[in-house]
């Protein structure tokens, strides 16, 4: 870390935090020591399955689940942002400071750190009308994988949680963004992976505008 | 002709049929009420041959005084095994597999009279049970299975278990 310089041998007339030599904190080791640094997928089924359970209670229609499972996610995104950038190496130690590379952040870094993978695609809408939405695809997303969606809430994707942590991620580099996951599986390539999902970035108006300026400039 | 696994059937701690699927075509099709009255039927006769065996509770209490005579104390009390009630059942037409799982919840394998490896089918059944339908937040319990993915995955293990003969 160049920009923290330990402090040695006077770390007792110096008040506040004392860095290793290192330069590693506590904050760059994982919570869970082993190895691999994998939790149980069966915990994370169950937990998930309660939280969608709980989601659904008392709900109006499904874009009404969709939002409260989204809120679920957003504080994980936020939070995230801040650890991952933490844990890079110092040089690219900056937050993303246009849409391609927070994108590429995304489907890389968050996408690795939360599924042990990177995510599958990324797009730009081909909508010459719509300059303002991305595509990131994930042809089996994590959360998804023991849910089977009943056919009366056939628009429903559970992988809105995702999304809502996309969307934390958007929102803490200061590119707000409204995020929302589709199921895409039904289509010519639903043989091979029916549970296709595509997280649509839509960004504000205001970042647009930022990103133009940017782009003379 | 038709070889390998023929149909399954799940059968909840209640009795009631809550899921069933024939694989290969060219099978007789029973109407639903059948496989009701079917499945209402095989876990009565299950709930008897539970309790066909005198013999089990005796020995075991017997082997429980050797043991404490032999060790020279007093006998320390143990609950023996539940009997498992019937387990396979053969014609000359199709073998019948049952796996009771500790709930209660029956799996019924009908398969053809040469199929091996019945148990270890049905333990694998059981492990996508287990994943795609009690991981669901969508599925109540108790209730009829309706699991695209649980439909899938089976389909998909028992072609490969059809195909592989």
């Amino acid at each position: 870390m160049s920009n923290l310089q330990p402090v040695k041998g006077s770390s007792k007339d110096q008040p506040g935090l004392r860095y290793p030599t290192s330069g590693k904190t506590i904050y760059h080791r994982p919570l869970n020591r082993t190895k691999a640094a994998e939790l149980s997928g069966a915990s994370f089924a169950y937990l998930f399955s309660e939280m969608v359970g709980y989601a659904s209670k008392k709900i109006e229609s499904i874009q009404d689940l969709e939002k409260r499972l989204n809120v679920q996610g957003h504080p994980i995104g936020l939070k995230l942002l801040d650890l991952l950038l933490y844990r890079e190496p110092p040089r690219s130690q900056t937050r993303p400071l246009n849409i391609i590379t927070l994108l590429h952040f995304i489907k890389i870094n968050v996408w690795q750190h939360l599924f042990g993978r990177a995510a599958d695609g990324l797009e730009k809408s081909s909508d010459p009308t719509k300059p303002d939405e991305y595509m990131i695809i994930d042809n089996e997303p994590l959360v998804n994988r023991y849910i089977s969606v009943p056919k009366d809430m056939s628009q429903l994707n559970c992988a809105a949680y995702v999304a809502g942590i996309v969307e934390g991620v958007c929102d803490g580099s200061a590119f707000p963004a409204r995020v929302t996951a589709h199921s895409v599986g039904k289509q010519e390539e639903g043989e091979m992976w029916p549970g296709r999902t595509v997280f649509l970035v839509k960004f504000a108006p205001e970042v647009m505008e930022r990103e133009g300026y940017l782009g003379k400039g | 002709m038709n070889l390998g696994v023929l149909a399954l059937i799940v059968i909840n701690k209640a009795g009631g049929l809550i899921y069933n699927r024939t694989f290969g075509d060219g099978l007789n099709q029973l109407n639903t009420n059948d496989y009701l009255v079917l499945a209402g039927t095989f876990h009565g006769v299950h709930a008897i041959t539970a309790r066909l065996n005198p013999l089990k509770g005796l020995m075991h209490a017997q082997q429980q005084q050797q043991a404490a005579l032999t060790a020279g104390g007093v006998p320390i009390p143990s609950r023996p095994d539940p009997p498992s009630g019937l387990e396979v059942m053969e014609t000359e037409n199709f073998r019948l597999q049952c796996f009771n799982t500790l709930t209660g919840t029956k799996f019924l394998l009908f398969t053809d009279t040469m199929q091996t490896n019945v148990d270890i089918t049905i333990r694998k059944i059981y492990d996508l049970y287990s994943d795609y339908v009690m991981k669901n937040p969508f599925y109540q319990l108790e209730m009829p299975i309706r699991c695209e993915t649980f439909d899938r995955k089976l389909n998909s293990y028992i072609r490969e278990i059809n195909s592989s003969r």
